[in-house]
């Protein structure tokens, strides 16, 4: 992920792990059909309940099978779309390729996954969540949005004395 | 349709259109579906601080911040317009567990007696709003993922990373609720 620059400084390349892999630009008025396309699965997370902390903590508790049901055909859907794109080599709308990164394993996916499971506990919320859950007029959770970049912008703070 | 709409939704629906939502991301615009790097532009936009994890050209990937406030719209119209007008229901057994916990709210999805502003400036709220979005930030973006990105796209495309990952989330998330969250509860 990093590299020594000539003068021996590290240098880092940008990884975004949900990136825009767009070769062609886009204009402002573009992102419209994103902001639709999360209204959508706003409106999603909200009717099946999955901004609930109730359903979180029947997960937690094995006491319903609602979340590992979402979850899970979530999962099937998304696996048969990825292969049928890659197999049919299936365009983009602009006609570009389709890429997705592969993901490369660093023990942060322990660490962090492990605390992020603690807070996704204790919040009932995960990102998509919080975002549905402040629309729903639940403004406490502000407060753990705001957290939550805290949180993010504390990880890119430490970073580099974090092991990986 | 629409009192059909409004009933609580099932979790094949919810499930189809969520792992749905990976194939169209990628085919309106070549985008990889992730939400919680949505917390990193916005720190890359209002407060870089100059700390190299920052600086980058937050600005390619606005989509991502289109997309969450597209969701905090969708909770808003789903709410507004489209709510359940039954009452919410909780498994039985959860609802025993919690009670004995001290939870004493079931009629909403959050528990009004932990979720709410009169609770921001207290214990509760320190613990449930601050400290747990900080782990919830502060672990994604160290994970590299969310349930979003790791959970569903990542297992989407058969990234062993992202199942040790998701496999994480759970540990993380059953620890809290077993073996932390019953003492929490003892301090109020």
């Amino acid at each position: 992920m990093t590299k020594n620059n000539i003068d021996n400084t590290l240098i880092e390349e940008f990884v975004c792990e949900a990136p825009n892999n767009q070769v062609k630009k886009e204009s402002f008025a573009s992102n419209i059909k994103y902001l639709i396309v999360g209204t959508i699965f706003g409106i999603v997370f909200v009717k099946a309940e999955i901004v609930s902390w109730f359903r979180i903590q029947e997960m937690f508790r094995l006491q319903s099978f609602h979340m590992y049901g979402v979850i899970g055909t979530a999962v099937v859907v998304g696996l048969i779309s990825v292969q049928i794109i890659k197999r049919f080599k299936v365009k983009t709308f602009s006609g570009e390729t389709v890429s997705i990164q592969d993901k490369t394993f660093n023990k942060g996916q322990i660490y962090g996954g492990l605390i992020f499971g603690l807070g996704w506990a204790i919040t009932g919320a995960c990102p998509g969540p919080l975002f549905a859950q402040i629309g729903s007029g639940f403004l406490a959770i502000t407060v753990t949005f705001a957290s939550a970049v805290a949180g993010t912008w504390l990880y890119g703070a430490f970073k580099n004395k974090l092991p990986h | 349709m629409i009192e059909l709409i409004k009933q609580p939704w099932h979790w094949a629906v919810a499930g189809v259109m969520i792992g749905l939502t990976v194939p169209t991301l990628l085919l309106i615009g070549n985008k990889t579906f992730g939400i919680s790097s949505s917390l990193r532009h916005i720190c890359a936009a209002c407060f870089p601080a100059n700390i190299s994890f920052f600086k980058y050209d937050w600005k390619k990937e606005i989509w991502n911040l289109f997309f969450v406030v597209g969701v905090l719209l969708g909770g808003l119209i789903a709410s507004q317009f489209l709510s359940n007008p039954n009452e919410f229901v909780v498994n039985e057994q959860t609802m025993q567990d919690l009670k004995a916990l001290g939870v004493k709210d079931f009629s909403a999805m959050m528990p009004a007696d932990i979720f709410s502003i009169e609770n921001i400036f207290t214990l509760k709220g320190l613990i449930f709003f601050v400290f747990g979005g900080l782990m919830v930030g502060f672990g994604t973006r160290y994970a590299g993922g969310c349930t979003s990105g790791h959970a569903i796209m990542g297992l989407s495309n058969l990234q062993l990373p992202s199942l040790i990952a998701t496999i994480s989330f759970m540990v993380g998330g059953f620890a809290m609720t077993h073996l932390i969250m019953p003492l929490i509860f003892k301090l109020f």
